[in-house]
């Protein structure tokens, strides 16, 4: 029997020293989605045969095939496997299969994982609970009544759920790590151009970022090192060299300086992330960091530079759905024109429709400098505050999200409300930053807090050390959902 | 600036989007989207004179790639994800244009 809440690192070393199969893991990681999954919905498809033919494929190797061995992975349906439906989940691609492998799905199975299956996301990366997916939402495995956080969240509830122990997801404005946090587990969002996006559906393209969850942060690392460095079918991919992240991870914070935003925290934040919060500030300074104060003054203004800046984006990048080479064509249509109209307005969400409209009119004539132009010059200035705050200290800390999970249909009558779940995290991909949300503790309900740690661009190694170091050091990744 | 958006405001941006909505819709999208820029609007107090905008988060570095000739992705394999497509001829198919 295979424990559900292995980590990536723990399977790969049983499954390379041939104490377990391949094809083992890849059946307990199916029975373990077969039990759970009709009360979490975090699977859209899963590829039951595949795998077990992939992973049976790795037991006849001579030798491991790579750092992810026989790891069962899920990703988010915005990634592109060839062969499987990939729907970014819209109705608009309910039923469009990918004839090719997005660059990270090459680098998996490089390095020997096991694809298991996509994950429920909401439609095109848009939303903060997954109540924007067109095939309805993902739940939270620590309270089936709440959101898992978005967009991301089918993935973030395959690992918290123990279903695989690492999944991959797309952060735009805070999609792996809000979900993260609300289901108690580590997301990664890497430096912009450390992953390659080739083959993610773009949403916003300055903005999105493929990353990892896992139960550990050391498994973060490995997965990243596993998908990360130049492409060249992604020229945003930098051709840096990728430091081995799982090296950087030795155990201590010493010598380390970390800032906190104080006066950010002002903006409302529940008693009990304020606590959990405070405590993990605390527990870091015990453990050898020092803790200084720092401004960032115009992250205050960083949701409605994401929302203009992001939606400018995805109304460009959304007008590939047309209706003619991919996915639903309306088929009532006699011109051209009305092919184009009723195909989009029948196959995108609301939430799709909106954000396409208000980056129409943010981009349009007249509006461009006043809405467009002007959230790009506060971008430089969120920027900058960040590279003055970096010149002292190694790390910014905040709350990953403001309130723990919310309740499923609690937000979706008010989509401003909604997007001011993700107040801590849009200012991270807007500068290009790394961040990590890390579990902090627990709120009186039950349900998990995160504490995210926000680092110098290509720095991820310091933020990983300093989650690393903080994880060993608290009880909270040993907790698990009561499923 | 907050904008207040009307019906008609509503309607051109759609067909600008491409997007053929439903009287309900209008209707909706015109609160939410007016709600949407006022709250937006905040950003009008930030002064930003002189501060250049940033439409790429990293400094971009040139990524050069080799010239050389590769396969694409197979035609019959895009063709086949089209709502309608030809693939003797290797065209997609829409309604007529002239």
């Amino acid at each position: 029997m295979i424990d559900p809440f292995v980590t990536a690192r723990a399977l790969r070393d049983a499954i390379a020293s041939r104490a377990i199969s391949a094809e083992a893991a890849c059946r307990a990681a199916l029975d373990r989605i077969a039990a759970t999954d009709n009360r979490l919905h975090a699977f859209h498809e899963v590829h039951a045969e595949k795998a077990l033919s992939r992973a049976r494929a790795l037991d006849r190797l001579p030798g491991p095939a790579g750092p992810l061995h026989g790891v069962p992975v899920a990703l988010k349906d915005n990634i592109a496997a060839a062969g499987a439906v990939t729907t970014a989940g819209s109705r608009i691609l309910e039923r469009y299969v990918s004839p090719f492998d997005a660059t990270v799905v090459q680098r998996l199975d490089a390095a020997g994982a096991v694809i298991v299956g996509n994950t429920i996301c909401d439609e095109f990366a848009m939303g903060s609970s997954t109540e924007n997916c067109a095939f309805g939402p993902a739940r939270n495995p620590w309270d089936a009544s709440r959101a898992p956080g978005g967009s991301s969240g089918g993935s973030a509830v395959a690992v918290a759920a123990g279903m695989t122990p690492i999944a991959l997801g797309s952060d735009t404005g805070g999609s792996i790590r809000q979900p993260a946090a609300f289901c108690g587990i580590v997301g990664l969002k890497p430096t912009y151009g450390r992953v390659s996006r080739f083959g993610l559906l773009a949403y916003a393209s300055s903005l999105d970022q493929i990353g990892p969850f896992a139960r550990t942060v050391d498994d973060a690392a490995l997965c990243l090192e596993a998908i990360a460095g130049a492409d060249p079918l992604d020229a945003t991919a930098a051709s840096r060299p990728v430091p081995a992240f799982t090296s950087a991870l030795t155990g201590t914070v010493e010598g380390s300086t970390i800032g906190v935003p104080w006066t950010l925290l002002d903006m409302g934040v529940d008693r009990d992330v304020r606590q959990a919060f405070d405590e993990s500030i605390r527990t870091l300074e015990r453990m050898g960091a020092a803790i200084a104060d720092v401004e960032l003054p115009h992250a205050r203004f960083a949701i409605p530079t994401y929302y203009l800046v992001a939606t400018a984006e995805a109304s460009s990048n959304l007008a590939r759905y047309d209706g003619v080479r991919f996915g639903l064509r309306a088929a009532d249509a006699a011109t051209v024109d009305q092919m184009y109209d009723r195909t989009r307005e029948a196959g995108f969400g609301p939430e799709v429709k909106r954000r396409i409209m208000l980056g129409t009119y943010v981009l349009s004539a007249g509006y461009y400098d006043a809405y467009y132009l002007k959230a790009q010059q506060v971008r430089t200035l969120i920027r900058r505050d960040y590279d003055r705050a970096f010149e002292r200290v190694d790390a910014v800390a905040l709350p990953t999200t403001p309130t723990a999970a919310f309740g499923l249909g609690e937000r979706t009558g008010d989509p401003l409300q909604m997007y001011l779940a993700d107040v801590f995290t849009v200012s991270a991909p807007l500068a290009g930053l790394p961040a990590i949300s890390v579990p902090c503790g627990y709120a009186e309900s039950g349900l998990p807090i995160g504490l995210q740690l926000t680092g110098r661009a290509w720095d991820e190694a310091t933020i990983l050390r300093m989650a690393a170091a903080y994880e060993q050091a608290m009880p909270w990744k040993d907790r698990h959902p009561p499923l | 600036m907050a904008q207040r958006l009307d019906d008609a405001d509503v309607r051109r941006i759609a067909a600008l989007a491409h997007l053929e909505l439903s009287a309900d819709e209008v209707e909706l999208f015109s609160k939410q989207l007016t709600d949407i820029l006022a709250y937006v609007a905040e950003l009008q107090s930030v002064d930003t004179s002189g501060i250049p905008p940033t439409s790429h988060p990293q400094a971009a570095e040139p990524a050069w790639r080799d010239d050389a000739p590769r396969p694409s992705i197979d035609r019959d394999a895009v063709l086949a994800g089209a709502p309608d497509a030809s693939p003797r001829a290797g065209l997609f198919k829409v309604p007529k244009v002239l």
